[in-house]
């Protein structure tokens, strides 16, 4: 472990402290998929208003990952709604 | 007004029995009439830790199960004159008991004491329902790694969803020297990370060990561990207590050292 070592390696405490922030987040959403859940009927609802989506298959997630070649500070909330048909209903 | 403090981690060995054993003894120290009780059913410790295992008679399990009266399976530390200890039954499992049922009995049990702790078994199943079902407050341990970090996350988690509002962090095991190499994470670090307030910094102490070979609560003496528990029981009775400063007393020792390597 020399001088020229510590300017290359992270400290392991350091490391330790990124690993676990990254680690509770997708701990955290396992945690509770009831939450998710609610999170996808409101969503699906919401969007269900202003046009004819299929909620069957929608599918939402959080992640942590890099959004276009950026590391992203927050969680990011992805939903993937497939539209039935983008015309507004009237009488929904 | 009774407290049921509930002392739980997830994971095992980051010290919840060590911790319930010294801050039981530190209130009673401080005049409070107090209750300990092991729940953990099949791997009970808390009574060695406390040096009783000589005088267990009945146990939890014989109390839920109505084979002797809740007065019976309470020891009487000698030691202090409102410490008591509700030991585990070491040959059932934890099966043996279920949330009501600790319910009731801790309801029977609040009129007589000012402080019931209860000592969590490590993991998420029924002996962590069991522990939790009665508590009003939980103090969650862990040590600066991060798999004990991981699982009291989890724990955090858990103990909100079973509405226990007042949960608190005791950061144990933290060794001084590494963290100042950054080789550990620091208490904030993990206080960050957890997003609980901090009620206690506990330092990894050989003390720790040698009190458990004894049988006697290290709470209140000279050691670092002994006043670090301390504090914590004052800071549970409601009192603002500084955290102990580690890293002034490295920093003179690292001085002291200094002048000796220099010469």
């Amino acid at each position: 472990m020399g001088v020229l070592h510590m300017f290359h390696k992270k400290s392991s405490g350091k490391l330790a402290k990124d690993r676990l922030k990254i680690l509770l987040i997708t701990d955290r959403i396992n945690c509770s998929p009831e939450m998710m859940d609610m999170i996808k009927t409101d969503i699906a609802k919401v969007i269900s208003k202003y046009m004819k989506i299929d909620a069957k298959s929608m599918e939402i997630q959080i992640t942590k990952e890099a959004v276009r070649g950026r590391i992203v500070k927050n969680p990011i909330l992805y939903a993937n709604i497939p539209i039935l048909d983008l015309k507004h209903e009237t009488n929904g | 007004m009774c407290e049921v403090i509930v002392v739980t981690s997830g994971k095992g060995g980051v010290g919840k029995t060590t911790t319930t054993a010294n801050l039981g003894t530190g209130l009673a120290a401080m005049g409070k009439k107090v209750a300990l009780i092991d729940t953990d059913i099949g791997l009970r410790n808390l009574d060695v830790i406390m040096g009783l295992e000589n005088r267990i008679v009945y146990n939890l399990v014989d109390v839920v199960e109505g084979k002797c009266r809740i007065k019976q399976a309470l020891i009487k530390d000698k030691r202090y004159p409102g410490l008591y200890l509700m030991p585990s039954a070491q040959t059932r499992d934890k099966s043996a008991v279920s949330p009501p049922q600790m319910i009731k009995m801790i309801e029977a049990l609040r009129e007589q004491f000012d402080y019931i702790i209860l000592d969590c078994p490590a993991g998420i199943e029924q002996g962590f329902q069991n522990a939790i079902a009665g508590a009003d407050r939980a103090l969650v341990i862990t040590t600066p790694e991060v798999s004990s970090i991981r699982d009291a996350d989890r724990i955090i988690g858990l103990l909100s969803a079973n509405e226990i509002e007042r949960v608190d962090l005791v950061v144990n095991k933290l060794k001084i020297d590494m963290v100042r190499r950054g080789d550990m994470m620091s208490v904030s670090d993990v206080a960050d990370i957890l997003a609980i307030p901090l009620i206690g910094i506990v330092p990894d102490d050989e003390n720790v060990v040698i009190a458990a070979n004894q049988g006697e609560p290290l709470v209140g003496n000279a050691t670092l561990a002994g006043r670090a528990y301390k504090n914590i029981g004052l800071r549970v009775l409601g009192e603002e207590v500084p955290f102990l400063n580690f890293e002034k007393r490295i920093s003179i020792w690292t001085r002291v050292s200094g002048i000796f390597h220099r010469n």
